[in-house]
């Protein structure tokens, strides 16, 4: 279909195009808009799993979005939180639909982020030349825990309370009087108080909000300058045209824009079905203690972080010592990290690898999925006992990576991107 | 790329998905737009007040606080209200025809009994709180000064029924805010339903 260019349409597309020109010469609004997008060649062979990263950047707008507007109307003081939040459900307007929308975006960017560091696993995208595109995603990953532990404190309510006191005292188990001095700076008090409140308040809303914003900056530009890694896990950059474009490659726009636009649709809609009809979810992502005020007097018969950091809080009850709790529930973390350098593998992608590695990566997922229950399950012998295990599993799947990656038997890896469906 | 890429079906796609997505979000807008407008609670402390008539002796004024401005009532005497009638020709509007009053106080009493003028203490011109000059020929105001409002900010005067005078910064009237009789002595400011205009 051939679009009608009257005389008029023309005189407003060279006013455009002038401005263009205009910007150009002073701004790389063109150069940066072709480097990043309409000439940023990906991979033509993405699957479902490529999803998850866009959407992750969905969700921190979101979460921005619906945070500044809360602040608007939230009091970070001991005395006035607790009602601010109720005030905010009650009387704001649409303010119930903009604070579940922030507590479900906390939960949505777990399971966006979760699922696209597995898809990383499972494809190799750690592996070189993307170890710091891998760090800086575990960078983000970090800070957005501090953002969501700091975030949960902001209600006042008893959970709020009592996990920041748990998560809080952590640090205590830091020998030579070192950990309970740290515990006494960070709330600046002698409990957790007002005091402590007003700068988890800050520290939310200001500071590391930033650190993500510039963090997922370095994440995309170390992206874009290794090229995105693919279900194949091959360079698609070793095959070239005369022009110098991956032959394996398409551009982000408009190719990969419209796929992402379709999984923004799936996902708003799973998104609202849960803001408007189980904002609570039942239980898993707003705690029902929680709709209690925080009380310095009373801890709630049982406790447990929310399902995001149940995994890690499973593995620090799993140990029956407190130094080596904490030390080993950092060490699930530090694990993450050096994923790159435990990987031996000649090929990326769980594609080209045999059976050991197939295995191990299932029952990785199977123990984190496992570890994850288990945090939010009260204490009793039986899942104690579960927990070593699982906890076991999880770090052997570190630990051994170097041995078994390299014991493995890997197929032979194509030279150009397939499909499989 | 295969050359028989259907054109008439991609403009139709590309202009569905972008009407579609703008739609959404521009209806997401609403409930952050709407959540600055006054709260359940604003409304709630901006109710109507009542005020107790009987109390206010004849020549004074009562200041009471409505939506977090001034409302005045001035219990008029007679001879206050006979000098609405003189000094019209020096007023910018002296019929009320600017609709800064409610339609039943658009007399020359700009109220609904010639006595009791309600008030906001909110001058016209910049939001200043005007001062009382009751006085007929006040020391301040000069010889032919029947009594009124004057503003202490930019010299703005108004007569014994909040109507401006020509010549000074003041565009209009001061405010009539909505109020009604709810008992022989009692007025409710902020309401008024069902007064007859």
């Amino acid at each position: 279909m051939k679009s009608e260019r009257t005389p008029a349409f023309e005189r407003v597309t060279d006013r455009m195009q002038a401005l263009l020109v205009w910007i150009d010469a002073r701004f790389p609004l063109s150069k940066m808009w072709r480097e990043h997008i309409s000439e940023y060649y990906a991979p033509k062979n993405f699957n479902f799993w490529y999803y998850f990263g866009s959407l992750a950047m969905l969700v921190l707008v979101l979460q921005i979005v619906t945070g500044i507007f809360l602040t608007m109307s939230y009091k970070p003081s001991a005395a006035e939180a607790f009602a601010s939040v109720e005030y905010i459900m009650r009387d704001v307007n649409w303010g119930w639909l903009i604070r579940y929308m922030h507590s479900t975006g906390a939960s949505a960017f777990f399971i966006v982020v979760y699922l696209h560091m597995f898809r990383a696993v499972l494809y190799g995208s750690y592996k070189k030349p993307r170890e710091l595109l891998w760090l800086f995603g575990m960078l983000i990953y970090v800070a957005l825990m501090a953002e969501a532990f700091f975030g949960y404190l902001l209600p006042w309510g008893q959970m709020s309370y009592w996990g920041a006191q748990v998560i809080v005292s952590l640090f205590g188990a830091i020998p030579f009087g070192i950990g309970e001095a740290l515990v006494e700076w960070v709330r600046g008090d002698y409990f957790i108080s007002d005091i402590t409140l007003n700068r988890f308040f800050a520290l939310h809303v200001i500071a590391v909000p930033f650190a993500l914003v510039f963090l997922v900056i370095a994440h995309i530009l170390a992206l874009h300058e290794v090229g995105s890694n693919n279900p194949d896990g091959i360079e698609i950059k070793e095959h070239k045209d005369a022009d110098g474009i991956p032959l394996d490659g398409i551009p982000f726009h408009p190719y990969y824009t419209v796929k992402d636009i379709m999984g923004v649709a799936v996902f708003l809609a799973l998104f609202s079905a849960v803001v408007f009809f189980a904002p609570e979810m039942g239980g898993y992502f707003l705690e029902h203690a929680n709709f209690e005020p925080a009380n310095s007097l009373k801890t709630p018969e049982h406790i447990a972080p929310v399902w995001y950091f149940t995994p890690f809080y499973a593995i620090l009850r799993a140990v029956p010592d407190k130094l080596l709790g904490v030390l080993l529930m950092g060490a699930a973390i530090v694990m993450l990290f050096i994923l790159p350098w435990l990987d031996r593998s000649p090929v990326r992608s769980i594609r080209y690898r045999g059976w050991i590695f197939k295995l191990a990566v299932t029952l990785f997922a199977v123990s984190f999925v496992a570890l994850g229950y288990l945090g939010m399950q009260p204490v009793s012998v039986a899942y104690t006992l579960a927990a070593r295990f699982f906890s076991t599993i999880y770090f052997l799947f570190f630990l051994l990576m170097p041995f078994y990656t390299r014991w493995d038997r890997t197929k032979p890896v194509p030279d150009r991107v397939t499909f499989h469906g | 790329m295969s050359s028989d890429v259907d054109l008439g079906r991609r403009h139709f796609l590309t202009v569905a998905t972008t009407v579609t997505g703008t739609v959404g979000v521009v209806l997401a807008t609403v409930p952050f737009i709407s959540s600055w407008k006054p709260s359940a609670r604003a409304q709630a402390v901006g109710a109507p007040v009542e005020v107790d008539i009987s109390k206010i002796d004849p020549g004074s004024m009562v200041a009471i606080k409505w939506r977090g401005k001034a409302v005045w009532v001035l219990h008029r005497t007679p001879q206050m209200l006979a000098t609405l009638g003189k000094i019209e020709d020096q007023l910018r509007d002296p019929f009320s025809n600017e609709a800064q009053q409610p339609a039943y106080a658009a007399n020359q009493q700009r109220s609904i009994r010639a006595e009791f003028l309600v008030l906001l203490g909110v001058c016209t011109h910049l939001g200043c709180a005007p001062l009382e000059k009751f006085e007929p020929a006040d020391s301040e105001m000069g010889a032919g000064w029947l009594g009124g409002f004057f503003c202490p900010c930019h010299g703005s005067k108004f007569d014994l029924s909040g109507r401006v005078y020509k010549g000074v910064p003041a565009p209009t009237n001061l405010v009539v805010p909505p109020h009604r009789y709810v008992g022989d002595a009692t007025i409710l400011i902020g309401n008024d339903s069902g007064v007859a205009a």
